[in-house]
């Protein structure tokens, strides 16, 4: 367990208000100067059904979910051993339940933690306040947080539900607090008192902090198709979108989105839509015609559970496949993956920066671990990465839309620009846009197409390279696993076993040569992934200089890979004998 | 555009030098040439205007044109138009392609344009057949038409009436054309362009090659009888007596336009300070 950190599991029936509760957990520590997380675990009822928050409160920046739930406190029991695999415990953990709750599941006490009851209930009763309310004080003031904060966070969270709200939430908070103060043996939960006071700090979801870097780079129009986990990018930038000039249109579906945004980026207007596995499916043919007809545009992908339906609240890397090979013929394009919550907003600024360079679709996997998360982090300045396409001027002489260039980047002509009038085609043309089946231009187009992927300087930020640069192991990882990941990494480093961490933002093209440089003397590596198959491994192994002894530690959602699970398998690793031949562990 | 100095374009200009793909004969031609007749009529700068299709014979009609114009993909003429409309309001955008194009792979798509009310003109070439395809029955083939090996005893299905589902959809500006009277197509392109709002022309227009018949046909049968009313019961009661022939403005009524709704402007940093807290 993490010293610097406090977990906390607030789980209960839809209506119970744990979601709301734990938010406002997570606000007070923000308002106390600490950072943290909160993901959300949720049962398929569209109101009501099981619910948890579940909470990270820490001392400094945190990007993943710790071992394991220091804290698990439930308001009731409602089916919460339906994902009691979610809410891994071990035998320190503080089980707080009210007795009137009923039985505690046998799931939850599997792990032995030690059960304090409190009658969360009939306190709440007594005050007149909300069970919720009463759970936020108790753990505000197990995690040390100071009541000034909660009150901070009450009087803005519940400023426009009237003063009687606001007074009975208090006496509520109130009522957690002195029930917590009669808990003994929890010296070791608070938080360090806090903290990092001058810098400004954020509360933000993956997914929101992709429709910031959206905005950042300069999308100005974007089409939507609602779908678990990715509504809320589109939700963000809604309102948000007219007040820079640019507007959002709801689509009839994931056909019309793709195909909406690839008009208005013809128009000359950055474009966006974000989307998951199954509407991905659908705009696959379109991505090819923005391929072929070299239409910059950018497609949020936030992976669920797949494949089909799947589990469409719960987190998986398993697109990667399709966002790799999904296009008929050959058709190169951008893939990213953004390495945690906050860099949703570096990932998808620099794919739009980078799509429009390369009058490229490009598609930015984050997932639904990452999307619907929301963290404290502190304000991400903005890059100043900026969507710059290279345009044709008026009545330029001979204009030729496809024209091959030593970059295979052709000035395109926008829409509004006289002398530039050409048509747009998915069938594979002559350099002037008009249909060709012939072998000559159609190997030229190819070779243009690749050309300018493959001779594109991405610069640093393809990936990030972490941990000891002198260690001979290294743990490869992408998108939201990278917190993880890194936390094993500085706790094997600080045990004394060296390992550099690489997680990469630049999935397609692959970079094979700055893949090599970055794993210079590493001789063994573990590849972590979520999903079943391995996708990630074996494009590795089919695009990339791997170490001699490379094994993939994969399994699928949705359960997450915490950062012991990555210490095991990087120790298991080391621990095999030279002469062993590994393929997988 | 300063009409002192510019000289007057004509309908040739708004013509490509690119020899289409179309048989002799193919009613795509007329409606070719009572586009550019529109367009020069209404003297749009040729860069003011972009012209979006899907896949078909018909779809390859933008690139018989010299503005700006999008091949796409089967079925998405219309969303990719919307899409230009909306972040580029200025230009004026058609939309043209097949029965099939528009009316069974792009079904969906047709009726939620007939409900948005983009500013599109819409332009359906209906021959009742899969032309690029080599003949099969389209939507609005009848039922016991046999031309086609893909289904023998014909499709079975009564025909698509696009007509009736544009109404019932809430189109704007709903027309129909037959590719033998290019005079009137071209006034209704005209009036389909200044239309503000989504414009529905459903044009007869024969396949020589897979339903050689019907140059003869609609020649007979096309029957000029439609006046334009605003009354949508009216219209529809027409729509739903009419033999499948009549030609002229079935209905052109005001509805809202959908644009994009400014809103009071923000900067970035201004967006971005809403996430802090504490």
């Amino acid at each position: 367990m993490d010293h610097h950190s406090l977990s906390i599991a607030l789980c209960g029936s839809g209506g119970a208000g744990v979601m709301t509760a734990g938010q406002m957990l997570l606000d007070a520590a923000a308002t106390a100067g600490a950072y943290g997380l909160m993901s959300k675990a949720l049962g398929p009822q569209i109101r009501g059904g099981e619910a948890a928050a579940l909470l990270r409160l820490a001392s400094r920046p945190v990007d993943s979910p710790d071992d394991v739930f220091d804290v698990l406190l439930a308001v009731d029991w409602n089916n919460i051993e339906r994902f009691a695999a979610e809410l891994p415990l071990q035998r320190h953990s503080l089980l707080i339940a009210d007795p009137a709750a009923g039985v505690i599941p046998p799931a939850i006490l599997k792990a032995e933690p030690r059960v304090v009851e409190v009658p969360l209930g009939a306190l709440a009763t007594a005050c007149g306040g909300r069970v919720n309310m009463v759970a936020l004080g108790l753990l505000a003031t197990l995690a040390g947080l100071p009541v000034e904060a909660v009150e901070a966070v009450i009087g803005i969270e519940l400023a426009d539900k009237g003063e009687a709200a606001v007074a009975s939430s208090r006496a509520a908070v109130l009522a957690g607090a002195t029930a917590a103060a009669t808990i003994e043996g929890i010296e070791r939960l608070p938080l360090p008192a806090t903290i990092n006071e001058g810098a400004r700090r954020w509360a933000l979801s993956g997914n929101e902090a992709s429709g910031l870097g959206a905005l950042r780079a300069g999308v100005r129009f974007v089409a939507a198709y609602p779908i678990t986990p990715a509504t809320e990018i589109l939700e963000w930038l809604a309102p948000r979108l007219p007040r820079v000039g640019g507007s959002l249109v709801q689509a009839e579906d994931e056909l019309a989105s793709i195909n909406m945004i690839i008009g208005a980026a013809y128009g000359g207007v950055p474009s966006l839509t974000a989307t998951s596995g199954p509407g991905l499916a659908l705009m696959t043919e379109a991505i090819g015609l923005a391929v072929a007809a070299e239409i910059p545009l950018v497609i949020c992908n936030v992976m669920r559970g797949g494949p089909s339906t799947g589990i469409p609240t719960k987190s998986e890397q398993a697109d990667l496949d399709i966002a790799l090979h999904g296009l008929h013929g050959d058709a190169p394009h951008l893939v990213t993956a953004a390495a945690g919550i906050a860099d949703c907003a570096f990932t998808t600024q620099w794919t739009v920066q980078l799509a429009e360079a390369l009058q490229v679709p490009g598609i930015v996997l984050s997932d639904q671990a990452s999307g619907q998360a929301r963290a404290i982090v502190d304000a991400l300045p903005d890059p100043g990465l900026r969507a710059r396409r290279q345009t044709a001027e008026a009545d330029a002489e001979g204009y030729m839309r496809y024209v091959p260039t030593a970059d295979g980047i052709s000035p395109m002509a926008i829409p509004g620009t006289p002398g530039g009038e050409y048509t747009a085609d998915g069938l594979e043309h002559a350099p002037r846009g008009t249909p060709s089946t012939q072998a000559a231009h159609h190997r030229e187009q190819l070779d243009k197409r690749r050309h300018k992927l493959e001779q594109f300087d991405y610069g640093e930020d393809w990936a990030l390279c972490e941990g000891d640069e002198w260690a001979d192991t290294a743990v490869i990882t992408f998108g939201s696993l990278t917190g993880a990941a890194r936390e094993a990494v500085a706790r094997l480093n600080a045990a004394g076993v060296p390992v550099r961490l690489l997680s990469l933002r630049l999935l397609a093209p692959a970079q094979p040569a700055a893949f090599a440089a970055a794993l210079f003397g590493v001789e063994r590596a573990l590849v972590v992934e979520q999903n079943h198959d391995g996708q990630f491994l074996r494009y590795l192994r089919s695009t990339c200089p791997l170490p001699k002894r490379t094994v993939g530690h994969h399994r699928p959602g949705p359960v997450a890979i915490r950062p012991d699970e990555i210490v095991k398998a990087v120790m298991t690793l080391i621990a095999l004998p030279q002469s062993t031949l590994v393929e997988e562990v | 555009m300063d009409a002192v100095t510019k000289p007057k374009l004509k309908a040739k200009d708004y013509q490509s030098d690119i020899k289409p793909v179309w048989c002799r004969g193919c009613g795509a031609y007329s409606v070719i040439a009572s586009i550019t007749r529109a367009l020069a009529e209404l003297q749009l700068p040729r860069e003011e205007v972009a012209f979006v299709s899907g896949i078909g014979c018909s779809s390859r009609i933008p690139a018989y044109a010299s503005v700006y114009g999008f091949h796409g993909v089967h079925g998405r003429a219309l969303p990719l138009a919307t899409g230009l409309k909306i972040a580029r309001p200025e230009l004026t955008v058609l939309a043209a392609g097949g029965d099939g194009d528009g009316f069974s792979i792009g079904g969906n798509h047709f009726m939620h344009a007939c409900r948005r009310n983009a500013d599109i003109t819409y332009i359906v070439m209906d021959n009742g057949v899969y032309g690029m395809t080599k003949g099969q029955a389209s939507p609005t083939a009848a039922p016991d038409w046999t031309g086609s090996v893909l289904t023998p005893d014909g499709p079975g299905v009564p025909a698509f009436r696009p007509l009736e589902i544009a109404l019932a959809a809430g189109a704007s500006f709903v027309a129909r054309s037959a590719a033998n009277d290019p005079a009137q197509m071209k006034e209704q392109i005209v009036a389909a362009i200044r239309h503000p709002g989504f414009a529905l022309i459903h044009v007869l227009c024969p396949c020589v090659t897979y339903r050689p018949e019907q140059q003869d046909e609609f020649k007979a049968r096309a029957h000029a009888d439609w006046q334009p009313t605003g009354d949508r019961g009216e219209a529809f009661n027409r729509a739903l007596v009419d033999d499948g022939y009549t030609t002229g403005m079935l209905y052109i009524a005001p509805r809202p336009v959908y644009a994009a709704h400014p809103a009071a402007p923000a900067t970035l940093d201004e967006i971005a300070a809403e996430f802090t807290v504490g």
